[in-house]
Order: structure tokens, then sequence, then C-alpha cells
């Protein structure tokens, strides 16, 4: 048989804080979820374009989503599907909760220890912590290489991909053996809409846990299709040690959070003379605001 | 996130209409599909759900891909490369997105990889893609000529070309030429038969074509040597594939100038015919110029939504004298009569749609099984509602199109005139619609027989029977009113063009037009009954306008003699 190319994209639900209004932020300093609409993480969304990218190429290959998070971040999951995902991992519980970003690539790395993909990708950050850390941390704990920053598949083949990734001051292309952890930044491509039939296919999807309370129906209909099974993973289901796991597993500790407001102090009027810009362009490489 | 099917009430009422029921039970026979295709439906809540969701991904696509290329489309165009045609990057990009979303064959039977939607929902996608960008909706709403290869095609024509078409290749129908622009029957396009290559072969041009370049083209052309008129043309299929047609320019047009309009030139193209020949105007045609103008009302509606949307934006953000524009009063009233335009050509639009979804779907059913006798009543009952209601709502819509987008430039003033706003695009490309797949001379040429047969006045009967509120049971009065002047009218031009030939031909837009505004404002006030708060004042307003241009025409009408055949004439 031929073999099948696991692919695992780890994802996460995050509050939309990119239109943000007054509410966005509780008087204690931490977000207001309830205010803010719960979405997939856009960059998330590029790995996800990223993963699918490599099952076209590959052929033979599944693309799984996997995500900690409360029973509704299985919307994610479903949305993934809709997307070209094959099916996804919903890692829940309350022993994961107020995790940091060690607690977290902890318990997705017990996670992955389980399902054991030949690819891990996920995005770079999330736009709620904005740490760029989970992808990393993930790679250490599975003893795995990681590629940063990733923008586009260059080629990929038995063992071993080739990513071009955006830096500061350009790109680079670099070749990594596989099992890898790749995160994809922002810039690469958009991931593709959701499919019409695919949505008519995923639509009645449902995690372990949304199954146990929903109708005779649906459970009968997601009996007769596995494909429409989510799977649900509880901490107990991958082995972890628990006091790694969310609060106790957590060294972060936010202090304080101050809103910072942006005060413009002065303007300049220039001319669109040569001898004016060339002497603003020394000033912002004199102050390094560019260069 | 923005998303046009989301941000749409009136559509999304409109797919909550009573007769989707129906509609669903004769696309779905029984929910046989569902054992056979993991996303057939399993009953009528699930098809409703599935369209619903479907839209949503068009919604999205034309807010987040195809409205902001629009711009860029418009400036950039398509253009000649090596005989073929190049889109617009803008283009390209859009095709993409609809492509991957699986957009490709909406309407078309799951066994050729359709979504098996009815052509309802297909309007309602037309009628978004238009607002988003109304040229481009030319090139993917082309899609519905698949509708007539599925209708007439044998299962080997429909094997080869439809799973295309649900893979998002495009389609043109190539009817006219230089000298066959409304006059069809006038085509010279040769089709000859080469028997030992068993295939027709194409020679000739043709003119003003779509899409030219598409990838599957319905031909019409002149297999019958000898003939002169439409006896001798059939309908055949060129698939690109093959190879044989240069497109030899590219119009320069004053609008829709992402859609590319293809001069073509056929040097010995292989072709295969559909249905039978002899037939291809006749039947062929007249079926895919239905479908094709349907598909125009929906481009209009989508253009008048557009265009009443960025005024209302203009006139809500642009303050003159201390406060917003849309706050003076000549400025509101031209707003108010946009909306209710607007609102009047979509329920127009998705009445006929749904006219049209009955009997189609009772037609491709009575290829399977014979039909009941109460199923043939009904196939013939909304045949004609069908033929009766194309031509109105092609008129109408296409005529508010033009109206709105040139209310639209008036209310940004000055700003409208630049080409900074899209109020100059959408005013452009409007233009075409009460043009193309018949001018509104035309529509009124094909809806003047039903003012004969009466197929207006006894719907219009019909609707009188709807129940009324407190609040709509005066208009409904009103419209009674009106219905007895249009009788009246009708009456006199009829007794009036039996003394003097012509007569009625003079008044027949007049009369056509008439029974168009007692109809769209008995589907509003049906509407309006049963939401009062978004559809009332709307209803109303319509309801003012339409009697104030009903008044008008009558009063002409009446004030008109049989010397008046002479005096105008030409």
């Amino acid at each position: 048989m031929e073999k099948v190319t696991k692919i695992v994209v780890m994802a996460k639900q995050v509050p939309d804080t990119r239109n943000v209004g007054k509410d966005a932020m509780t008087p204690e300093g931490t977000v207001n979820r309830a205010a803010l609409a719960a979405i997939f993480n856009p960059e998330d969304l590029n790995a996800l374009e990223l993963a699918l990218q490599m099952k076209d190429r590959i052929g033979s290959a599944t693309v799984h989503v996997l995500t900690m998070g409360p029973q509704r971040a299985a919307d994610i999951i479903r949305e993934a599907m809709f997307r070209g995902a094959d099916g996804g991992y919903l890692l829940s519980g309350k022993e994961f909760a107020g995790s940091d970003t060690l607690a977290t690539s902890y318990a997705l790395s017990c996670a992955l220890r389980k399902i054991n993909p030949d690819i891990i990708v996920a995005g770079r950050q999330a736009i709620d912590g904005d740490t760029a850390q989970v992808g990393p941390q993930v790679a250490e704990k599975l003893n795995l290489p990681q590629v940063t920053y990733a923008e586009e598949l260059v080629e990929i083949k038995e063992g071993e991909a080739t990513i071009k990734r955006r830096l500061e001051r350009g790109s680079e292309t670099v070749v990594t053996p596989l099992p890898a952890v790749i995160t994809v930044n922002s810039s690469a491509k958009e991931c593709r809409p959701r499919n019409a039939k695919r949505v008519m296919k995923y639509k009645y999807a449902l995690a372990t846990s949304e199954l146990a309370t929903a109708s005779d129906k649906a459970k009968n209909f997601i009996e007769e299709r596995p494909y429409l099974h989510i799977v649900e993973f509880a901490a107990a289901d991958v082995n972890p040690d628990a006091s790694q796991l969310g609060l106790s597993g957590s060294p972060t500790k936010v202090k304080k959070i101050e809103n910072v407001v942006l005060q413009a102090k002065e303007s300049k009027t220039l001319t669109a003379e040569d001898k004016d810009i060339e002497a603003l362009m020394q000033e912002l490489i004199a102050s390094h605001t560019l260069g | 996130m923005a998303n046009f099917y989301l941000d749409n009430k009136d559509l999304q009422y409109h797919l909550g209409h009573p007769l989707m029921k129906r509609i669903i039970e004769l696309k779905e026979r029984n929910f046989a599909d569902a054992t056979e295709f993991d996303y057939a439906p399993q009953d009528a809540d699930d098809a409703l759900d599935s369209y619903k969701r479907v839209l949503e991904i068009v919604g999205d696509i034309c807010a987040e891909v195809i409205a902001p290329n629009a711009e860029g489309v418009d400036h950039e165009g398509p253009r000649v490369v090596n005989d073929h045609v190049e889109y617009a990057s803008g283009t390209v990009r859009n095709m993409e997105a609809l492509n991957e979303a699986g957009l490709g064959g909406m309407t078309l039977p799951r066994r050729f990889d359709g979504l098996n939607m009815p052509v309802t929902c297909f309007a309602m996608a037309n009628e978004m893609v238009a607002r988003a960008d109304t040229g481009f909706e030319n090139i993917w709403g082309l899609q519905d000529c698949a509708e007539t290869i599925n209708e007439f095609a044998t299962e080997e024509i429909k094997a080869r070309f439809l799973p295309r078409v649900s893979a998002g290749e495009t389609c043109a129908m190539d009817l006219t030429e230089p000298d066959a622009g409304s006059d069809l029957g006038a085509v010279m396009l040769k089709a000859t038969w080469d028997e030992a290559a068993g295939v027709w072969r194409l020679n000739g041009c043709k003119r003003f074509i779509t899409n030219g370049d598409g990838d599957i083209s319905l031909v019409l052309a002149r297999t019958e040597e000898g003939t002169k008129d439409a006896r001798g043309l059939s309908m055949l299929i060129y698939d690109k594939r093959d190879g044989g047609v240069k497109v030899r320019r590219i119009e320069n047009k004053l609008g829709i100038k992402g859609s590319p309009t293809c001069e073509l030139v056929f040097n010995n193209a292989p072709a295969v015919l559909v249905g039978d020949r002899k037939m291809g105007l006749i039947k062929y045609v007249m079926s895919l110029m239905n479908a094709a103008r349907l598909g125009i009302a929906a481009q209009s509606t989508g253009l008048s939504e557009a265009a009443y949307r960025e005024a209302l934006k203009y006139a809500n953000e642009r303050e003159q004298f201390g406060k917003p524009i849309a706050k003076f009063a000549a400025v509101a009233e031209m707003l108010k009569n946009m909306e209710a335009k607007t609102l009047a050509s979509r329920a127009m639009l998705y009445e006929t749609a749904r006219f049209v979804d009955i009997y189609k779907q009772l037609t491709h059913i009575s290829h399977e099984r014979s039909l009941e006798a109460e199923e043939r009543q009904e196939m013939k009952f909304y045949n004609r509602l069908a033929d009766g209601f194309t031509p109105l709502a092609k008129l109408f819509s296409s005529e508010y199109a033009n109206e709105v987008a040139y209310d639209s430039i008036q209310i940004h003033g000055g700003s409208g005139y630049m080409k900074d706003y899209a109020c100059e695009r959408l005013y452009r490309d409007a233009r075409i619609l009460n043009i193309y797949e018949g001018t509104s001379q035309l529509q009124v040429v094909a809806a003047i027989n039903h003012v004969t047969k009466g197929t207006y006045l006894e719907q219009i009967l019909r609707y009188e029977e709807n129940p009324r509120t407190e609040a709509t049971q005066p208009l409904a009065e009103r419209l009674v009113e009106l219905r007895k002047m249009y009788e009246a009218a009708v009456e006199r031009v009829e007794a009036l063009d039996k003394e003097t030939q012509g007569y009625k031909d003079f008044h027949a837009r007049r009369l056509v037009e008439i029974a168009g505004y007692i109809i769209m404002s008995h589907i509003m006030l049906r509407q309006a009954g049963e939401l009062e708060e978004d559809y009332l004042n709307p209803t109303k307003i319509f309801i003012k306008y339409a009697t104030k241009k009903i008044n008008e025409a009558a009063s002409y009408i009446n004030d008109s003699e049989t010397s008046d055949v002479e005096l105008f004439r030409h």
C-alpha cells in the first residue's frame, strides 16, 4: 500500500482583535472574549493553505487540524474541513485552562506524539497573544527541526521539504528533513475559500462532546459517516504529566497591562524637491527608522 | 468580513419564499441522490441550509475578492495575445477563487459534478457577482449555457462537456454576426458535415461574442445549404481544445470593460450538433435566450444594488450646509426611489426565477417518466408564467439599473462625474443591460403577446386574492383601481387596432409597462404583508411611483387617436 503522508496543522480559535471597539478589553486588562467574534487565527489559515498545497503536490496525503480549546473550537476544525482538510482533533478539557505558551506547547506535543504526523504546520503566531512561541516550542519538545516564517512551499518530496522563508530584508530558501515543524507567515498565500461541495458534505461534522448532546438523528447520521466525527482528546487521552498542564504548567505571569496611546508631537512640512527628500532620508536612517 | 449575501436581507427573504419547498421537491426527486453523493441533502431543510451556505460562500468571494478587483479590471481589461483572449489579472483571480470554491456547475445534476441548485439560487449568485463586478458576471454567468446542453444534448455530449463546466471551464454563446443582430434568422456562419472526420466544420465569422474565447461555445450556424432563414439553422458545440477559432479583435466598449466582447473567425473548426438539425434558432436559442434574459435581470438587479449602496454611503458621509446631504428632501427622495426600484427589480427577478425553476424541473422529469395529469397542468401553468414574466423582468430591471446608476452619479454631484468613485463605472456598465440579450424594445415584442393572451391579467387577478393586512389593504385597493385602468387601456388599444393596423404596436410598450408596474406592485405588496417592517414603506413608495407611471401611460393612450400611427411613421 502506498504511504499516506500525515500532515497536521496546529490552529487556534482566537478573538477577532483586528477591528476592536471600546469594549475589547476588560477593566482588569484582559481580552474581553465575549465582545469579540471567535475566528480562525489568520496565520493558521495561511498554514492550512500551505498544508493543503503539500497535499495537492504529494497526492497521497491527509491534512488534519489540531486545536486546543473549548468545545466551540470545533468550529475552526469544521471551517478547515470546508476548505480542504480531511478532519481534525480537538484537545479539550478543564486541565488545559490557563495555559501559557509553555503549557500549550506541552499539551500539543503530547497530542502530536499520539497522532504521530509526518509534517506539522502552524501559523507563525496567534493574534491574541502575538508570541510566536508555540510552534518553535513544539518543535523543541518533539525534537524536530523547525522552519519559521515560511512563505512558500518550493518543493516537497519523500523525507524533505524546500521552503522559502520571509526575512526582514529579503527571503531565504531552506531545505529541511521531514518530519519537521513549519510555521507560516501572513505573507504566504491566502487560504483557499470554502468549497461548496465540502461545505455540504461536512456541515454536520461534530466533535465527540458535541455529539454526546446531539439528537439521535444526528448521532445515527454520523455513525453511518465516520468522516463526520471530529476526534476529541481529553487530557487523559494524551498521557501528559499533569503538573505541566494548564495553570500549574504555566510559569508566565502577567504583572500589568497598560494601554499605549500614541501621540503625534510635531509635524514637518517638506517640499517635493530632491534635497528635502534626501535630508529626510538621512534623518530617518540616522534615527534607525529606516535601514 | 464583508459578505454580499449576509448584508442583504432582501436576498435572504427570497431564499425563504414558500415556493422554494416545491422547487426543492422537484429538484431533488425524493432525495434519491443522498445515497449516492455525500454532499446531497437528506431532506428539504437540509437542501435549503446547503443553498444558504453556498450563497454565503459566493457572498464572501464577491465582497473579499471580486469587488476589490473591479476597478483594476475596468482599467486593465482583456487583450488579444496570439489570437486568444488574455483576461485582466483581476479576472483571473476572480475565476480562481470561484473555481476553488467549486461554483462552476451550480445548477447541473450531481452526476455531472454539479451542485444541483435551483435557477433561483444561481440567479442570486449572479446578482451578487454583478454587484461586485457587473462585467465579470458575464463571464461567470455564462455557465448557464450548460443548462441548454443539459436539456437538449445527448448523454454522450453531456458527459463530455458538463463535468468540465462544473470544474470551472467557461462558456460562450456564439449567436450574432455583423449582419445578424436582433435578426438572428440571418445568421450565415456555415456548418458542413465532414464525413471523413465525422464532425461538423464551422466556417465564417461571429461578432459581439461575450467571452468569445471561452472553453465551450454554443454556436448558431447554418447547416442547411441554400437556406436563408431560421429554418436552416442548427445549434452546435465548439470545443476550444480542438482549435480552429481565432479571436480577431476585442471590442473597445463604453462599459463592462472586463468582459471580452470578441470578433471570431472560424476556420474549419470542428463541432458537434446539439439536438435536432434546423431547430437551432427556433427551439434552442429561444431556451438559451430566456435563461440569458433572466441572467441579465440578475445582473441588472446586482448593479442597482451596488449603485444604490454607493449613493447611500456618499449621501450619508458628504456634508453640505452643515449636514449630510441625505437629510435634504430632494436627495432623500431620490434615495428612497432608488431603493424601491432595486427591491422591485429583485422581487420581479425571483418571482420569475421560481416560475422558471418549477417548469424547467417538471420538463426534466418529463424526460425521465411521463408526468401525472396534475403535473402536466402545473408545468403548463408555470411555463406560461415564466415566458410572460421573463421579458418583464429583463425589461424593468435593466431600465431601472440605468436609472439607479444615473441617480447614483447625481447624488455624488461633481465627484460622481470623476473617475474617483465607483458610480461612474456602474453608470457605464449599466448602459448595455437594456441592449444585449434583446433590447428593451424586443422585450416588449415578447411581452405584448402576454398582454393580448391575458397571461398578465390572469396573474394580476390571482395576486388580488392574496391575504391582506390592515396596512396593505388600502394599497391593494389602489392596485385594483390600477388593474381596471389596465383593462380599459388594453380594450381601447385592441379595439382601435382593429380599425388601424399598427395601433397596438404603437402602444405596446405602454401596455406592457402598465402590466409590469401592477405586477411588481403586487409582489412587493405580498412581501409587505409578510414583513411589514422591512417592506411596507418601500412598497408604498413603489406603488406611488407605479401609479404615476401608469397614469402617464394610460393618459397617453386615452389621448391617442388612430392617426398617431401615421404621425409617428418614419
